[in-house]
This record gives structure tokens, C-alpha cells and sequence, in this order.
């Protein structure tokens, strides 16, 4: 398949970043404002909720991650505008701020001093306005090479490492060579096949960045862990399809980053690549706390290919799912996207199924609603690193 | 011919059933996707979907490849075409 020059429509925002939805946000900056943005997306409709549970008395580094997520959230270009409400203005503030340097219509709502009836009031008008703005926007013709796209898998069995993972692998091999920009993470899930990785990094800096990540993160499971992880890494329903030991579930995880394409650079969680090429994250191996940091980090379409059957989605960036095990194909069929069994039937061969894959995602990118958006899944899912102050 | 199990690469010491309802006793037909071969042989246990088998004799101590790659240790001896999951294999790394 020739990727490069197809084109789709998408939403060209303000920064020349495309999205491929037009979603109108109301984020919260913290847990308590839950109530007040949820009242608010009540009220307008087209309007989306991004509730939390966090945002009070972080500091540090794990504040970073909170307000870098935050901020990449609304900043992402399949969000057309946003309304943030916060409990006080300082930490709004910061929020509308950052999410401002995009050119997107932003506002923030603080609760003291004006109470959740006068919040939900004012920001209630604010996002009606916007919901009408958003809803003016034409998409157009952009290319391929616009596409971020992001891949993590989840609920994987053995079918995963043979048929669905190396079928992304081939996609992104493919996107790779059209000029896209790519990620991947889930560095506990490397284990085993971390040398694999650093093998495929594009210069020595890259590698010794990603090998350092790769190791504080193993420390960190080294002095927390009170067994060998059996059932936490692999999970329980990982065994129940097959995996046996971490390792054996990281050599199948790594089957989604191709064969050709190298790692261009590393990025902390939730951070903005500057170039194209492929990225890897450093990150939870966590299904929706690693989608909600590609979101975060601008990624406009995810490859999620699933073995058991993860049934995740986000609220902002469509997840595409793959399956290639004929039985989670079979009972639970409304959450797979590309049905790639014939692989393992030796029906269609690797190449085939990658194409299937970038037709899906074309057909996506043009605003096909994939299983998750269907179905409502709009798992957001914040990372924390530590305990609050 | 259809297809009951897949093993990555020939130098595996696992594959892995990609069918449902294999039962102790049938002859299996692999297809090594690394090589393109075909092999054939009996199994031993009933084995899910998913789920692996081992395609020779290993013992206790031993090193599983899959892929090609160490994916753990044998801590009971298993036969060639025996269910291989973690009630005989463990990590390494944790």
C-alpha cells in the first residue's frame, strides 16, 4: 500500500496541527470541580466532561505531570475549544494559559467566591458560544504525514504477539516511511525485550536516554514489589489468555513498533515530540493512564490492539482495536474495530493486515466513530507519581 | 490445512494453540512463521486458546525460548506436547 500522499479531512486548528474530532471540553483542574463541569456538559449539549479525581495538594514533579496533562489535553487538536473550571483562579489560570498558547478558544470558571450555581451559569453560556463555534469549523484536505499517531496494547494474550501487534508493527513501518509522527511506551512492559529496543534506537544519546528511563522505572517496581508480580505484570487476564511471564509479554509487546523503523528520540510522559518520526514515552503500561498521556502529549488517533479484550477508550482521541483471537472476535465482537484472525489462519498474510489497519485509520482520521466512541468509552485517567502534600 | 498452533521460530521451545477445544491426544498441525514450515504432532493435555505447548522435552532449570528470546525458566520438567504455562515456568527478571 502506498501511504504516502493519501490524504483525509481533517480539522486544521490555529497552531497548523490537524485533529481529526471537533470536541468542545469542559475540563476540571481538580476533583472537587468534578460536580460543576459535569453540570456544565449537562446543560450544553455537544459539550464533553473530562472528569478526574486529582489536582489538590500535588507538588513536585508529580504537579508537572498534572498540569503538562492537563494542558496537553486541551491543547490537542482534536479539541476545537475549552472551558476549565477550577476550585480557585490560581491554578485555572495556569490551565487557560497554557492550553492559550495553541490560539484555541479558552476560558476559565473558579468556584470560591462565586459557588457551583454561579459557575455552572456563566461557564454554561461560555460553552453554548463555543459549542456554536466549533460546530462552524469545515474540515479539509490534509495529508497523511499530519497524523500523530500513538499505539499501546492492552489485555493481550499470545494471539496478540503473533497477529495483532506485529499488524501495527507493519503500520507503523509504513507510516514511519510516510513522515508521521509515532509513539509508543509501557516501559515496565519491556521487560524482557528492553535490549530489543535499545537495539532499534537512532544514535547512542537516544539509546542511553531510553536505557536510563528504562531503569529508574525497573527500581522502581524492584522496591515496591512484594512477590514476582504474578497477576499485577502479567495481569490475571493475561495468564487466562496465555501469557506466562513478563518477559514473554514484553517480546509480543514490542511487535507493535515494526521491524524497520528506529526510535528517533525518548519523551517523559505526557511530553510533545518537536519532530516526526517514532517516540517512545516513558509511561504506565496501564490502559488508559498511557492513552490519556498520548492524548496529552497531542496524538490524534490510537492503534490499541487487544488480545482478551480491553474495551478502552478516551474521551478525545479515538482508539482503534484490533484483535486477531478468534474467540474475544467472537463473543465480544462490538469492541473490535479490524479483525485481523486471518493472520493466524493464514488467511491474509502481515502486510495485508497492516494495510486493513491504515485503511481503518484513514476511515477514522474522515470521522468513522470507532468502537470505543460508539460505545461511550471515555476512560481519562490521570497518572500520579507519588503521594499528595 | 488449517492451522491448530503457531510457533514463531523454529528454535522455539514453545507454540502456541490458536484454535479452541484442542483435547489431549489429537495430532496438531503448526505453522512456524518465521520459516514457513509445517510440523505435525501429538499433544498431551487439553489446551485453551492462547494458551502454549511445549514442541520439545524440557527440564527443570531450563531456559524457554519464544521469538527466539529467553521469556523464563522451567520449574518442572515438561514433555514435548504438554500444556507449558505458568504452573511450569516462571520469570526471570521478577
Amino acid at each position: 500500500m502506498e501511504l504516502k500522499g493519501r490524504k483525509f479531512m481533517g480539522y486544521r486548528r490555529d497552531n497548523g496541527r490537524v485533529g481529526i474530532r471537533n470536541h468542545v471540553i469542559v475540563l476540571p483542574v481538580d476533583d472537587i470541580s468534578n460536580a460543576a463541569a459535569e453540570a456544565v456538559a449537562n446543560n450544553i449539549k455537544g459539550a464533553l466532561a473530562l472528569p478526574h479525581p486529582y489536582g489538590r495538594l500535588q507538588f513536585g514533579a508529580d504537579l508537572d505531570l498534572h498540569f503538562r496533562t492537563l494542558i496537553g489535553t486541551g491543547s490537542n487538536p482534536n479539541v476545537a475549544a475549552v472551558v476549565v473550571i477550577g476550585i480557585e483562579p490560581g491554578w485555572t489560570t495556569k490551565v487557560v494559559d497554557g492550553i492559550k498558547a495553541t490560539g484555541k478558544p479558552v476560558v476559565g470558571f473558579w468556584i470560591e467566591q462565586n459557588g457551583d450555581h454561579n459557575t455552572i451559569c456563566a461557564a454554561s453560556k461560555a460553552t453554548r458560544e463555543y459549542v456554536q463555534y466549533a460546530t462552524e469549523l469545515q474540515r479539509e484536505e490534509c495529508d497523511v504525514s499530519e497524523l500523530w499517531v500513538s499505539t499501546k496494547c492492552g489485555e493481550s494474550d499470545t494471539t496478540s504477539g503473533c497477529g495483532s501487534n506485529p499488524s501495527v508493527g507493519d503500520a507503523f513501518d509504513k507510516l514511519y516511511d510516510a513522515g508521521c509522527t509515532l509513539v509508543f511506551g509501557e516501559t515496565t512492559e519491556l521487560t524482557g525485550g528492553e535490549h530489543l529496543v535499545a537495539e532499534r534506537c537512532a544514535t547512542p544519546e537516544v539509546r542511553e536516554k531510553f536505557q536510563a528511563m528504562f531503569d529508574r522505572y525497573s527500581e522502581v517496581i524492584d522496591r515496591h514489589k512484594t512477590s514476582d508480580l504474578s497477576e499485577s505484570q502479567p495481569t490475571k487476564g493475561n495468564i487466562e489468555g496465555g501469557l506466562t511471564t513478563i518477559e514473554e509479554k514484553a517480546l509480543g509487546n514490542i511487535q507493535k513498533i515494526g521491524r524497520r523503523c528506529r526510535v528517533d528520540g525518548v519523551l517523559d510522559k505526557a511530553e510533545t515530540p518537536d519532530k516526526p518520526g517514532l517516540w517512545f514515552m516513558d509511561s504506565s503500561s496501564a490502559a488508559a493512564e498511557m492513552v490519556t498521556l498520548c492524548a496529552a502529549a497531542g496524538y490524534v488517533v490510537h492503534f490499541f490492539p487487544t488480545g482478551q479484550g480491553n474495551v478502552i477508550g478516551n474521551p478525545i482521541l479515538p482508539v482503534i482495536k484490533i484483535c486477531a483471537n478468534p474467540r474475544t472476535v467472537r463473543t465480544m465482537g462490538e469492541h473490535v474495530d479490524v479483525d485481523v484472525t486471518g493472520i493466524l489462519s493464514r488467511e491474509i498474510n502481515m502486510d495485508q493486515a497492516g494495510n486493513q489497519l491504515l485503511e481503518m485509520m484513514l476511515r477514522t482520521a474522515n470521522g468513522r466513530n470507532t468502537a470505543a466512541e460508539a460505545l461511550g468509552h471515555r476512560e481519562f485517567v490521570l497518572t500520579r507519581l507519588y503521594e499528595s502534600a | 490445512m488449517s492451522i491448530d498452533f503457531v510457533v514463531h521460530d523454529a528454535d522455539d521451545s514453545v507454540g502456541v494453540v490458536v484454535v479452541e477445544g484442542i483435547q489431549a491426544g489429537q495430532t496438531l498441525t503448526g505453522w512456524v512463521m518465521h520459516q514457513d514450515q509445517t510440523v505435525t504432532f501429538e499433544v498431551l493435555d487439553p489446551i485453551p486458546i492462547g494458551h502454549k505447548l511445549a514442541i520439545r522435552d524440557l527440564a527443570e532449570g531450563d531456559t524457554v525460548i519464544k521469538y527466539g528470546v529467553d521469556i523464563g525458566r522451567v520449574v518442572k520438567p515438561i514433555n514435548k506436547g504438554e500444556h507449558l504455562h505458568v504452573h511450569n515456568v516462571k520469570t526471570k527478571r521478577w
